[in-house]
């Protein structure tokens, strides 16, 4: 038992000089934050003057995709498109029923199957809320830098630079 | 019961004994002034929004869901209040439906949709209401603003400029028959055309 009471008091010891030793340093490293944030390291007792609402791109034009598997993005508003228990806008003309009517794409019959690979009469539960993936786009800079380069062109790149 | 009718009669037959013709004439013009302008005053003042929202039903149920939509905050600060899509404009028509808003004066007194979850039961046979309605005069709530002679559709996007350019232009369709859920939220819509 005495033993014990040793062993705790010693950790105890312990803690409170390493705490005592790191606390400049996390204090410092606080203070030297540079992350990124959308409220641009305004202080925390300012009201940050908020950033202009870009617009959404409404042009109705197809955008190429960055990669194979990306979900491709919408080129049109979706301003007050509820897709909620009761329905689904976007469904209303990407539906595979509707597509001739609106003539917009249809959804990937991928869309159709359950998780075992079951084709259904309509849109898959676990694809039901479309801009969980798909998403419009903002007439903006974008906020960081992107060095993404796509598959093609360093493959293109590849065979520029053998020749 | 019968004979007070009769005595009722018989002194509306009589000719006035007591009353000069220009005490009548005016007496009964001033009435009819008074008459007449209390009338429309009180066509008008439940004609507001103010009235609408003066009840719980239509305060926190529509009245909420209108606040996010184009129809209540836009660029141009023009908006459309809930007797501007929700009672016709021209008088006759104006008087019908105030006839058949007697059911919903009906439906407040008995508590039809005094709760959320009433309302939201009868939402789809609500919002059926106004699209018949809609459908059948041919959305004239929405082209009392929204005139088809004078749009333009080189400022509209593409998609919209074409649907407007055939459907609706050659009368094949009415606004109704897209812009369903532009003010409130939609009910389950099951069945409707163009959505299942």
């Amino acid at each position: 038992m005495n033993n014990f009471k040793n062993n705790l008091t010693s950790l105890l010891k312990k803690t409170l000089v390493l705490a005592v030793l790191f606390s400049p340093i996390s204090a410092m490293a606080v203070e030297s934050n540079e992350v990124a944030t959308l409220r641009d390291q305004t202080s925390i007792d300012e009201q940050k003057t908020p950033n202009v609402i870009p617009k959404v791109d409404n042009k109705d034009i197809k955008q190429s995709r960055n990669y194979p598997m990306q979900p491709p993005v919408i080129p049109h508003s979706t301003r007050n498109y509820y897709i909620n228990l009761n329905n689904n806008k976007c469904m209303s003309c990407h539906s595979r029923q509707q597509t001739e009517k609106s003539q917009a794409p249809m959804v990937s019959v991928t869309h159709y199957m359950d998780r075992d690979g079951n084709f259904l009469a309509e849109i898959s539960p676990r694809r039901y809320f479309c801009n969980q993936c798909h998403v419009t786009q903002l007439d903006a800079k974008p906020l960081v830098e992107n060095n993404f380069i796509d598959m093609h062109s360093l493959m293109k790149q590849k065979k520029a630079d053998e020749k | 019961m019968k004979n007070i009718l009769k005595i009722g009669w018989q002194t509306l037959r009589k000719p006035s004994a007591y009353y000069s013709l220009g005490a009548l004439v005016i007496g009964g013009f001033i009435a009819g002034i008074i008459f007449w302008g209390g009338f429309n005053t009180a066509l008008e003042a439940t004609n507001t929004e103010e009235f609408c929202i003066s009840c719980h039903e239509m305060e926190n149920n529509v009245y909420e869901e209108l606040k996010t939509t184009i129809h209540f905050s836009n660029r141009s600060g023009v908006r459309a209040t809930c007797p501007d899509c929700h009672v016709p404009h021209k008088w006759t028509d104006k008087i019908a439906r105030k006839m058949q808003a007697s059911k919903e004066v009906w439906g407040m007194l008995f508590g039809t949709i005094d709760t959320r979850e009433k309302f939201l039961a009868h939402r789809r046979q609500l919002a059926q209401n106004e699209w018949t309605r809609l459908k059948a005069n041919d959305s004239l709530e929405c082209r009392n603003c929204h005139n088809f002679d004078y749009m333009d559709f080189t400022e509209q996007s593409p998609r919209a400029s074409k649907q407007h350019s055939t459907s609706l232009a050659s009368g094949d369709k009415t606004c109704i028959d897209c812009h369903k859920g532009i003010a409130h939220e939609l009910p389950d819509m099951k069945g409707v055309e163009g959505w299942d």
